[in-house]
């Protein structure tokens, strides 16, 4: 069963971290490539913590493990740390400003237990090749 | 044997820390330890030791695999994919220092570039505000030593700016200001709970996206006027508190972040923010800074605002500077096909543009130069590793406040490795040859 929740994004310090790092480390996907939603939400999906979900919105969609929200609770909101994940779904407009909508994305996010989570690299190139799901 | 070098700059976020501590070899070739710093801080100085560091140039082939080339390979295809393409995109400028940004600068005009830098999807739209109604503002020092009442809204400095509490905002003990956090009333509004706002006295839990509103209220109730039961989320008598707090301080500061910028009403978010500033200086000392991601993004646009009078989305195509957010802007470029090569330094549009505009890059002619391997060196033909500036080498950076610092070097690079300054010179010269000037 899939729920709908509001996506925002932003830094984390692990993201921060793992960021300096090397972003073709698997640190940089387990800081990034989660999205944290509120244990009403997990609820809802019916949901194990850490497993494999797809976030859909209506600029794309991308596969990350859901985990509890570290900085909760904010019900009906689900937040996936800047990079590559986040930005597979994030509402691209600028509306005639220049700034992308990172923020206030609607998405739609139900359970993929056997998709994998894909490195920031393997991810955008085979994004950039059309090959991904 | 090794040595600590100290009072160094800190080159991760624009809080620019100047108080680090770090420990080399003798022979300064290898960096050991990182003090003072926070936890992103110190990794970036760790990560220049990684063993595994690209250090020469390389380029795409056919096949997708990457073949190492040198240098001087690496500066003639930049020199002629930004010569060749009528109208590229050269991008990033806030990870180096304020000389590479000028020598860049020089680049662009020649080939008649859009100069953009990270405030396109970071502080662009306060930019906007900025010029739309001015900015009262400080300088960090000033906080320190009198600001007694801290608003952060849509900000979390406990996990993007780490030691900025502690050196400005919350913590310190200043001239006028003893008793340090104890002095001090701290107000955090963010949808989140975040970490941040468990250290606030007051935190309004806005509804996401509804900023605005909140402002606005917030106007409205320091002249007492009578508000709806609930704005955005937030009990009327919360809005009132929040309102008498920040009256009731000597000097209050307001600190905002992503939370603003990036949300819907973007620009107009920031106009009433400063909008708030102004009305609360009728009653007391009020000021408002924006946090400033990169080290460098400040820097940049200074450096373009006297070169260009503009800080960021500079079109130089037709030989003059025009500026336009939502026309002159990466992403808005990038979207509708509008430049036809992409150059970028000191940033990774690959992680942190929409996945839209970062297929874009991939299908145009495209130079990342940047010490890591990030998204965006793997949708680029050709990557040029640099030296880290304000580790491997110094320079001129901008901290949040416009206070200009300057960098320093700690310990050498790998052997015969460029840095940005030296790599953008030699191709402005190459850039130079070719148009025959």
């Amino acid at each position: 069963m899939a729920i709908r929740v509001n996506l925002i994004t932003g830094r984390t310090i692990q993201q921060g971290v793992s960021m300096e790092a090397g972003k073709e480390k698997p640190a940089y996907t387990a800081a990034c490539g989660i999205i944290e939603l509120d244990p009403a939400d997990f609820k809802k999906l019916g949901a194990y913590r850490n497993t494999n979900v797809r976030v859909t919105s209506s600029y794309g969609s991308v596969v990350v493990k859901a985990v509890d929200a570290t900085q909760g609770p904010h019900p009906g909101v689900a937040y996936i740390p800047m990079g590559p994940w986040a930005n597979m779904v994030v509402n691209p407009n600028t509306y005639s400003t220049g700034m992308p909508t990172f923020k206030g994305t609607p998405v739609e996010v139900e359970v993929a237990k056997t998709e994998p989570v894909l490195g920031s690299l393997e991810l955008v190139r085979k994004g950039c090749r059309g090959e991904l799901a | 044997m090794t040595k600590t070098v100290t009072d160094v700059i800190c080159p991760f976020c624009g809080t620019l820390c100047d108080d680090l501590e770090v420990v080399v070899s003798d022979d300064g070739k290898e960096l050991y330890e990182v003090y003072n710093a926070c936890a992103i801080g110190a990794e970036k100085f760790l990560h220049s030791q990684a063993k595994d560091r690209i250090t020469r140039p390389r380029m795409r082939q056919e096949d997708g695999s990457w073949k190492e080339i040198s240098y001087d390979e690496a500066i003639e295809y930049t020199a002629r994919m930004l010569t060749d393409a009528k109208k590229p995109l050269m991008y990033g400028w806030s990870s180096t220092n304020c000389e590479a940004q000028a020598v860049g600068s020089e680049i662009g005009e020649a080939v008649g570039a859009v100069m953009d830098n990270t405030a396109t999807v970071c502080h662009g739209t306060s930019l906007i505000a900025v010029q739309d109604i001015g900015i009262p503002s400080c300088t960090l020092g000033e906080i320190k030593n009198r600001a007694d009442r801290i608003l952060f809204w849509g900000c979390n400095p406990a996990h993007a700016h780490p030691r900025h509490m502690s050196r400005y905002s919350i913590f310190p003990r200043g001239f006028f200001t003893g008793k340090g956090h104890t002095g001090r009333k701290v107000i955090v509004v963010d949808p989140r709970p975040t970490d941040t706002a468990s250290l606030a006295d007051i935190h309004l839990q806005v509804e996401q996206g509804r900023d605005y509103e909140l402002l606005d209220a917030l106007r409205v109730a320091f002249k007492g006027e009578k508000l709806p039961d609930v704005v955005a989320g937030i009990p009327k008598a919360k809005i009132y508190e929040a309102a008498e707090t920040l009256k009731s301080g000597r000097f209050a500061i307001i600190f905002f972040g992503m939370g603003v910028t990036q949300s819907l009403g973007k620009n107009h978010n920031i106009d009433e923010a400063i909008a708030v500033t102004r009305d609360l200086n009728e009653y007391t000392k009020a000021a408002i800074m924006p946090m400033r991601g990169h080290y460098n993004v400040t820097g940049s646009g200074q450096v373009w605002g006297w070169l260009f009078g503009f800080p960021y989305a500079v079109d130089l195509s037709r030989g003059f500077a025009r500026y336009n957010p939502g026309e002159t802007t990466s992403n808005d470029l990038l979207r509708r096909d509008e430049v036809d090569a992409v150059f970028v330094l000191g940033s990774d549009p690959g992680a942190h543009f929409p996945f839209s505009s970062v297929k874009k890059i991939y299908n145009r002619p495209s130079v990342a130069i940047d010490p890591h391997e990030t998204p965006t060196t793997e949708v680029c033909k050709v990557h040029v590793p640099v030296a880290f500036v304000g580790v491997e080498i110094g320079g001129c950076a901008y901290r949040m406040d416009n206070v200009p610092i300057e960098t320093r070097k700690v310990v050498e690079p790998p052997e015969g490795m460029m840095t940005d300054e030296e790599f953008l010179k030699r191709v402005l010269g190459r850039v130079k040859e070719i148009q025959g000037v």
